[in-house]
């Protein structure tokens, strides 16, 4: 099957900064396929070179087998959520919407009705006459999601889509993006720096940090099997254990990383389960969470581990801060890292 | 003392909003509006004909005077077509600069294009028009470019047109436009890279993404957009050519401008209600032509 988008050994450079840094990468059709990355990673860079609003350096950008890397975005199959939405402030909602079938020459009638069938699919048929600035940040994200969707795109591409938006208004979008993706078969592909997000959302994940892609997985093995410690700390949380302590722990100098959560914490002097690894620390802090708590415990000089502990009825209590703890986790829940 | 002051006005905010609205309020009420007035109230008194003197009852006899009598028609007329020709010619020729400096220029161009466009008017005016005279005239620069290229027929070609022709560019409207177009440029170029610096940059792109072509970017986006920034610039451009007196009278053909009217009306001729009356209308035509922008849209998107 012919990806839906390949990049070939892409780099672009600006002045002095490498912002990518031959990277290659093959989304499949109809995959949802995030960016994630901090900011000036790279992942930006990416979403608007396939766009076409940037060129690369080196490299080629194929959309469907096609070489694009010289068109330009008016003449790709790719249509784009922007971050600021970039709604035009003189047109209303319905003429927004139809802007795309408008340039290519649709009639007033049919280009109005198809706006209208848009609007309504992602439930803002009652707003067609609306002015953007009339409409809330929540509405806006759903008229250019309506507007980029018109033209029957094979790739959408999303750029920090739930960036602007409050927190339980995000987690309502991401839901209401899965199943609108899942419902037309279309490939997005969408940049982020927000792991969450990419973790709840996407089918892929190709993380992002100095230009080059660290790691390519599903968001399970992103989370379960890090390979970098940069992935292991950036997806989710974790505890990061090189040097000699991972010397003195397992034996080898690999450096490991381990989930907060997949730590147990017990009283100095507690016995350890049989086969299980173990540090021992002071207890510097416990900050609440509500359902569970996070522990910081000073194991040396250089070293804070965090442990995430389960708040339950049936949970032992801990010790005062400044107590000597014993933490403990089964030798297959911690991931060997690259170099 | 002060601190006493300070904790008076605060919380007291519509008296120090008031306190502080009231001398530019004088200003501009009594001084600046309240003159403005007194003078549009002199173009509904008439002139005596035999005494010369202004007699202050209401009637409209100067402004038939005004439209009745076809030398001040002309006038008018051939006023009104210069404005409307150096507005369209400024806003041409101004748009590719203002696009250049508000979207492409690096921070050391634009300032570099900034005092470009607004070094001219740190130079006297009158001497900017008198050495125009000179560039345009019949041995001049100008003239002396197109003989030393071999063009001289092309410009020969140029003032022998009807109406913008004549003897040479200093003594035509032709050369008049010109001396104008430079003169107001930079009242066009300033509100219109304003403007144009207020456009996202990712509206652009959202439109070239939609499958816009250049062209249909420009119509569709740009251009509405630019618009306040272009109205705003044709209005300096088109008052200040509505009211100019110094360029028509050192540059150009014999025919006479509203302003020289007014000039010469209040003046040498002393008819001082006919003055006011000219200088009304290029009040009414610039009130005209706002009307006509809101109505096509041109503020929609301020």
């Amino acid at each position: 099957m012919t990806a839906a988008i390949e990049l070939r050994e892409t780099s672009r450079a600006f002045g002095s900064v490498i912002a990518l840094d031959g990277v290659s990468l093959e989304i499949a059709p109809g995959e949802f396929f995030a960016l994630l990355g901090p900011s000036g990673s790279g992942k930006t860079t990416c979403l608007r070179l396939i766009a076409g609003f940037d060129q690369p350096d080196r490299g080629r950008i194929l959309l469907d087998g096609r070489d694009v890397t010289d068109v330009p975005p008016f003449d790709r199959d790719v249509n784009t959520v922007f971050q600021d939405y970039a709604l035009f402030p003189h047109m209303s909602v319905a003429e927004n919407v139809a802007y795309g079938p408008r340039v290519r020459g649709v009639g007033t009638a049919e280009r109005r009705s198809r706006a209208v069938e848009m609007l309504e699919l992602v439930r803002l048929g009652q707003l067609a006459d609306r002015r953007p600035n009339q409409l809330s940040g929540g509405q806006r994200q759903r008229v250019a999601l309506a507007r980029a969707l018109i033209n029957r795109p094979k790739v959408l591409l999303l750029d920090e889509p739930l960036g602007a938006l409050d927190l339980k208004l995000r987690e309502e979008m991401q839901a209401e993006l899965k199943g609108l993706q899942q419902r037309l078969g279309i490939t997005f592909v969408f940049v982020t720096h927000d792991q969450g997000e990419a973790l709840s959302m996407a089918d892929r994940v190709a993380v992002f940090s100095g230009g080059r892609i660290e790691q390519l997985d599903t968001p399970r093995g992103l989370y379960t099997r890090p390979r970098t410690a940069f992935v292991a700390s950036f997806v989710g949380s974790a505890n990061v254990i090189s040097g000699t302590l991972a010397q003195g722990i397992t034996g080898r100098g690999t450096p490991f990383a381990i989930r907060p959560e997949l730590i147990e914490i017990r009283p100095d002097g507690a016995v350890a389960p049989e086969g299980m690894l173990g540090v021992g620390g002071t207890l510097e802090e416990v900050l609440y969470h509500g359902a569970s708590s996070r522990c910081h415990v000073r194991v040396d000089a250089d070293t804070l581990l965090v442990v995430a502990r389960a708040e339950s009825a049936g949970v032992p209590a801990l010790p005062p801060a400044g107590s000597p703890v014993r933490l403990a986790w089964r030798p297959a829940d911690a991931v060997m890292l690259e170099g | 003392m002060l601190r006493a002051a300070s904790s008076f006005l605060h919380g007291r905010n519509a008296f120090y909003v008031s306190l502080l609205l009231l001398p530019p309020l004088l200003w501009l009420g009594t001084v600046y509006l309240g003159s403005l007035f007194a003078l549009l109230a002199q173009s509904f008194y008439a002139i005596d004909e035999f005494t010369a003197r202004v007699v202050p009852e209401l009637t409209l006899a100067t402004y038939r005077q005004l439209f009745t009598q076809p030398a001040n028609v002309d006038i008018v007329l051939r006023t009104l077509a210069m404005a409307v020709a150096v507005t369209i010619a400024c806003g041409i020729i101004a748009f590719p600069v203002a696009n250049y400096m508000a979207r492409h220029a690096g921070p050391k161009m634009k300032a570099f294009f900034y005092v470009g466009v607004m070094l001219p008017m740190w130079t006297s005016y009158l001497v900017k028009v008198y050495a125009w005279r000179l560039i345009l005239a019949k041995q001049g620069i100008v003239a002396w470019g197109f003989e030393s290229t071999g063009a001289t027929p092309v410009l020969e070609r140029l003032l022998a047109t009807p109406v913008v022709g004549g003897p040479s560019l200093s003594s035509s409207y032709l050369g008049m436009f010109i001396v104008f177009v430079y003169m107001w440029l930079p009242f066009m170029i300033l509100p219109l890279a304003a403007a144009l610096e207020r456009v996202p940059a990712s509206l652009l792109q959202a439109s070239a993404d939609l499958g816009a072509r250049p062209g249909q970017t420009f119509r569709n986006v740009v251009l509405p957009l630019a618009m306040p920034g272009l109205a705003a610039g044709s209005v300096f451009t088109f008052s200040l050519t509505l009211g100019d007196y110094i360029i028509p009278s050192v540059v150009g053909a014999p025919g006479f401008f509203i302003g020289m009217m007014v000039y010469q009306q209040q003046g040498t001729a002393g008819n001082l209600p006919l003055a006011a009356a000219f200088s009304v209308v290029p009040i009414v035509l610039i009130a005209l032509y706002l009307t006509l922008a809101k109505r096509l849209g041109a503020f929609d998107a301020l």
